[in-house]
């Protein structure tokens, strides 16, 4: 659409009627105070993670041995681990790690599937093949595949992402393959099909923008499950190195230390839990926001 | 109320709606009515005329957002605005009932039919309940349904959209209730069914001495059936005249208009055959769809069976029939958005009906379709004029041609050019279906496929596209391959007529011919049904009363 048409004034002037993005966000953000809440919450420890080199009060991977398994204090605001490091520096910089699978899941996991789905909706003979595919996928669980493949490949960034994606795929593909599919039998499409136009083409202008809505909501679950997955892998050792902290990490190597200082397991954990709530219910709104049927309540009926 | 005022069953007195109660966004003006016991009253109008609102707002059924600003809804003397909620819930079904479009929605899916029908004697009888079940199967025979034992215990989907329809009929009607509101209950249905339907709504009205409250578009249904009419625009009443006297001398120009508009079921004289080269010829098409496994023999469904006709340059076929006779199918298999199972459609001397994609891509050019929807038929994301060079795009046009082209485009089929840049919900539904024919008309095409292009429009712009086929197809020599069921439509711009049933072919001539003169017992069935038939609305007559020299089918039938 963003081609250039020979009256730009006159586009802009049509498209005035329909609400700006920005204005779109704020109605989203707006709409509830729980909502609201859970942005803030949201910007908070995104923010305090994506600048934890600058912000963190200590260096999260000193070791001071003398300062071990400390209670919170003034110096270090929720104690200390096992070997001395800041509890509370190592948080947020291991928010960088789990939000950076969390977003890079949701990306590669649409991206993916998106292009699967739309394959399956719209070429026929694709379909029965991709979609026993996907069902195969489905039927195994997903941290018993997560945990093969990390096995298989050791544990990195790229194979712990792979590991999360892979069993989201499937719920992706089963979105857009719907979507498609009841898009593809409008008028419109079955006009551009009789005017010669290409596969791709049908799908690049017609169907995808149906997907687009439902597809930004899969994306944040699909965030906050593999922040979660994540976690628990790292958890149980399966996930990324113990030496790069991230929040399942920490709470991995306060698990023997419960005892003593329970703090280890639960401000990390306390972390996890705001984060995917925040991020599921601004995810709702959105919903809520795009679904037409909301959005025409109230104005036909 | 008075006494004199009782004889009234339904009297509306200055009734006002607006959204949110706001008086400038006023959707019912001022609307008077009344209606005596077994009277007919037909409310006509357009879509937005707010012909369904008053129904509802006489139901008490309006949306929270509507409210009746002004006005009085007397029912039996009784002001439906202002009682209670609960006397108004006795009020529907023992003193009023209503029955809507589509019946399938209408009814529960889930429970039997009978039940339902019982469901409202328990509500507002004390009977027991072998008495109820004695009035239901009473009642289901008085709508003249078969085997009422079977259809007692039948759910909604496994009966037809006329049993369906009846099923409403015997639920508003068992409390025997002094009013029923029936809001376009014909408009989904097949025109035979339509006829049915409406037979047993007048004998109801008779023997019960119900008053009628009967919301149409169709001024054939109103000939049909109705005692008086009123006739609303944007809210506003036009008229409100005895039915005879509204249609022999409307008063005003909206009326008159909204009556020419009604196509004549007598055809258009033929016009001469100029002899000009084909440009579509289908030869024993069939389609057959399967259904079925891999290891049960599957059940063959013939939605089209050896249907064969030609097309020539410049003249219009029509094909006409019920739902489910397999003119869509004829349709989609001629552009080729479902493959024929066997036959063949020569467009221009190729035989497309078996070409590859690839092989088909360069023939697309030559066929162009406008679809029923036009609400569904343009993608609401991107811009008219977008859509309407997408074609001439696939085809190597450039795009500044292109959008020059899609400009005259828009000022050949009535729109201002600057159209292009504005999108589809911006335009009203007989606008859209303009650019739908401008989006079609930009392949420059050699055969034009109208799959009941005008059926979702009001008559007067159904009307105005007519007239922009007719004098496209006069300008450019398009061929047009014409679907509908109305066939007052196919008698105005049809030159020739194929009757199809059940996916065959049962008649197939010259428009004059096939509709003046019916060969076939199903044709003589669908022209029998048609409501009004018998009524010259363009000349405010009836066609018996023509001048004596005129022919039966002569110029009179001439509406535009």
């Amino acid at each position: 659409m963003s081609m250039a048409t020979p009256t730009p004034e006159l586009a802009a002037a049509a498209r005035a009627d329909r609400p700006s993005a920005l204005r779109k966000i704020r109605d989203v953000v707006l709409s509830s105070p729980i909502v609201l809440v859970a942005t803030v919450v949201l910007v908070v420890v995104v923010v305090a993670s994506v600048f934890s080199p600058w912000l963190a009060p200590h260096d999260p991977t000193r070791l001071t041995p003398a300062l071990r398994l400390r209670p919170p204090d003034g110096t270090y605001w929720l104690g200390t681990d096992a070997f001395g490091r800041d509890l509370f520096s190592r948080i947020m910089v291991g928010g960088q790690m789990s939000l950076a699978i969390g977003v890079a899941a949701a990306l590669v996991a649409v991206a993916a599937g998106l292009v699967l789905g739309l394959l399956a909706g719209f070429v026929r003979w694709l379909d029965g093949i991709l979609m026993r595919f996907v069902d195969g996928l489905m039927a195994i669980p997903n941290i018993l595949l997560a945990i093969a493949i990390v096995t298989l490949w050791g544990a990195g960034f790229w194979t712990v992402l792979f590991a999360i994606c892979l069993p989201e795929i499937p719920r992706v593909v089963r979105l857009v393959r719907s979507v498609v599919l009841s898009a593809r039998e409008e008028p419109y499409v079955e006009a551009a099909i009789a005017a010669g136009s290409s596969t791709f083409l049908i799908m690049r202008r017609h169907l995808l923008p149906n997907t687009v809505a439902p597809l930004i909501v899969q994306g944040t679950y699909i965030c906050a499950s593999a922040i979660l997955v994540e976690a628990i892998l790292s958890f149980l050792g399966a996930g990324i190195n113990p030496e790069t902290p991230t929040w399942g990490n920490i709470m991995a190597e306060g698990r023997m230390l419960f005892q003593i200082n329970p703090g280890i397991i639960l401000w990390p954990g306390l972390v996890v839990s705001l984060t995917i709530l925040s991020i599921n219910l601004v995810g709702d709104a959105v919903r809520d926001a795009l679904d037409p049927r909301m959005a025409k309540r109230g104005i036909e009926r | 109320m008075s006494a004199a005022q009782g004889e009234n069953v339904l009297d509306i007195r200055g009734l006002h709606i607006a959204l949110d109660g706001l008086a400038d966004a006023g959707l019912v003006k001022g609307l008077d009515l009344t209606i005596r016991p077994g009277e007919t009253h037909c409310l006509v109008g357009e879509s937005g005329s707010g012909k369904s609102l008053t129904a509802l707002a006489t139901m008490g059924l309006l949306a929270p957002v509507l409210k009746c600003t002004q006005g009085q809804i007397l029912l039996n003397g009784e002001d439906v605005l202002t009682v209670s909620p609960r006397r108004l819930r006795r009020l529907r079904a023992t003193a009023m009932s209503m029955i809507f479009q589509e019946p399938m929605t209408a009814l529960n899916p889930v429970a039997r039919v009978g039940r339902q029908i019982e469901e409202v004697l328990e509500n507002h009888s004390n009977l027991s309940p072998r008495q109820r079940k004695g009035r239901v199967m009473e009642m289901m025979e008085a709508v003249h349904l078969p085997d009422i034992e079977r259809m007692y215990r039948s759910y909604p989907h496994q009966l037809s959209g006329g049993q369906r329809q009846r099923i409403m009929i015997a639920m508003a009607l068992i409390m025997k209730p002094k009013l029923l509101i029936a809001d376009e209950p014909t408009t989904a249905l097949d025109v035979t069914t339509q006829a049915q339907i409406l037979s047993l709504v007048q004998e109801l009205r008779e023997k019960q001495g119900t008053a009628v409250l009967f919301i149409t578009h169709d001024m054939g249904v109103v000939a049909e059936i109705a005692d008086r009419v009123t006739v609303l625009k944007l809210g506003e009443v036009m008229e409100s005249h005895p039915t005879e006297q509204l249609l022999r001398h409307p008063r005003t120009d909206y009326t008159r208009d909204l009556l020419q508009s009604v196509p004549s079921h007598v055809p258009r004289p033929p016009r001469p055959d100029s002899g000009t080269p084909e440009v579509l010829r289908v030869d024993g098409l069939n389609k057959v769809y399967v259904e079925g496994g891999w290891f049960t023999k599957g059940r063959e469904t013939h939605a089209a069976k050896d249907v064969a006709f030609s097309l020539k340059k410049g003249r219009t076929v029509g094909i006409v029939g019920e739902s489910g006779s397999g003119k869509s199918t004829v349709a989609r298999c001629v552009m080729r958005l479902i493959d024929p199972t066997s036959g063949r459609i020569e467009i221009g001397g190729t035989d497309i009906a078996t070409l590859k994609p690839a092989a088909l891509k360069p023939h697309r050019r030559k066929f162009q379709i406008v679809f029923q929807d036009p609400m569904r038929s343009l993608n609401p994301r991107i811009e008219v004029g977008e859509s309407i060079i997408e074609g001439p795009l696939n085809f190597g046009v450039s795009r500044k041609a292109a959008l020059a082209r899609a400009r005259e485009l828009m000022q050949l089929v009535g729109l201002p050019a600057s159209a292009v840049d504005r999108f589809p919900h911006q335009f009203s539904g007989g606008q859209r279906q303009r650019i739908a024919i401008a989006r079609a008309l930009a392949m420059e095409p050699e055969v034009l496929v109208a799959d009941e292009a005008v059926s979702a429009l009001d008559v007067s712009v159904q009307a105005q596209v007519l007239r922009l086929l007719a004098e496209l197809q006069d300008r450019l020599g398009l061929g047009i391959l014409f679907i509908t069921h109305d066939l007052g439509v196919a008698a105005q711009i049809c030159d020739d007529v194929i009757v199809m049933k059940l996916g065959e072919v049962v008649e197939y001539g010259p428009a004059g011919r096939v509709l003046a003169s019916p060969r076939h017992a199903y044709t003589k069935a669908l022209i029998e049904a048609a409501p009004g038939r018998h009524w010259d609305f363009a000349n405010f007559r009836p066609f018996a009363e023509e001048t004596p020299n005129a022919g039966p089918h002569g110029a009179a039938g001439s509406a535009h």
